[in-house]
């Protein structure tokens, strides 16, 4: 027995993991959580830099001279609403139906892209009577803030039909459910940041 | 020989979560039910700002303020928990205590700068909105 050598690492031992590991998916999920939170200090910042420029009109219109609350209030529906629907998708991704999962993904874009033409329809309007970011310290923080806001949910929209097509081509495999669930959080995180942007910056604009 | 295995461990499958078909042991987390709970509290509590507001229902502006403020902050923890599912026990708890790291920078920051901004702006000349004008 002992002239046959073994080859070498045979003997050595092996190990099994025996725990569950505390990041079941790779830990994609919790990266992205990470980044989340990153993306809500630029948030804080813009969020800051409006608190502290917001009155300073420069003798130029205010927010109660410029904000259409009814505007605001519809758009507020839309995105509420496509959070909504996005939660929709999610379950129907979870028992596994593709085509009730793409028609919500699809609700979810459109109730966006509704979202962003409101947005950028009211963008033109200040515009065009003259209250462009140039005009004033409280409209550059007012349109980098809400600007910023708008390019992610554009940004939301495009990973989302990305997606759309990805689940069309392969089906609800496990990539395409942890991305899903990526751009889950990404579509709720963004909702959190508008009711801090209506509420501080519109709301409380308009009463001033 | 080369087996080292105890009886009872079971190794952990080589391709965990990318099989097809394959469920994430979270899931979507919610609910149906714990969606549309969601779902109906955020819309009363964005349909109380914005009606304090646009019917001007409360004379005191201040007051006005600091309620839709409160209401925002409850807004925003509700979704947090239906729609984000945040909780305190995911990922072993990292996912939260990142949250609350995150949440103590962001109140430094605009409390901070509101704060320090503010007594630099009483220590600035007074400068009347005509003289802004003509400022370059």
């Amino acid at each position: 027995m002992h002239e046959t050598t073994p080859p070498p690492g045979a003997t050595a031992p092996v190990f099994y993991e025996q725990e569950e590991h505390a990041h079941g998916d790779g830990g994609t999920l919790f990266g992205f959580w990470l980044y989340l939170m990153s993306d809500c200090l630029i948030f804080a910042a813009l969020f800051a830099t409006f608190g502290v420029l917001g009155r300073n009109y420069a003798a130029g219109p205010s927010g109660a001279d410029l904000f259409d609350l009814r505007l605001v209030a519809v758009n507020t529906g839309f995105l509420l609403l496509s959070s909504i629907t996005y939660g929709f998708a999610m379950l129907e991704m979870d028992k596994d139906r593709i085509s009730p999962t793409l028609a919500w993904l699809a609700v979810t874009g459109l109730f966006g892209m509704a979202f962003i033409g409101i947005e950028l329809y009211e963008f033109s309007h200040l515009i065009q009577e003259g209250a462009t970011p140039q005009r004033s310290a409280f409209l550059s923080s007012f349109f980098a803030l809400v600007g910023t806001h708008g390019l992610h949910v554009t940004f939301g929209i495009i990973w989302l039909a990305t997606l759309m097509v990805q689940v069309r081509q392969r089906g609800l495999i496990a990539a395409n459910q942890r991305r899903l669930m990526c751009l889950s959080m990404f579509w709720h995180f963004l909702d959190v940041v508008w009711i801090g942007v209506f509420t501080f910056v519109y709301l409380m604009g308009a009463m001033r | 020989m080369s087996d080292f295995a105890e009886p009872g461990t079971v190794r952990k499958p080589q391709n965990h979560g990318e099989a097809h078909g394959g469920h994430y042991p979270h899931g979507a987390q919610g609910t149906f039910r714990s969606y549309m709970t969601g779902f109906v509290l955020s819309v009363i509590l964005t349909a109380i700002p914005f009606w304090l507001v646009m019917g001007d229902v409360l004379d005191d502006t201040l007051l006005t303020g600091i309620v839709i403020m409160a209401l925002a902050a409850v807004q925003i923890v509700v979704h947090m928990i239906y729609f984000l599912h945040m909780n305190t026990k995911s990922e072993g708890g990292w996912t939260f205590l990142a949250l609350l790291f995150t949440l103590t920078l962001v109140v430094i920051t605009l409390v901070g700068s509101i704060w320090v901004m503010y007594h630099m702006d009483q220590n600035m000349m007074p400068m009347s909105p005509h003289e802004a004008l003509q400022k370059p």
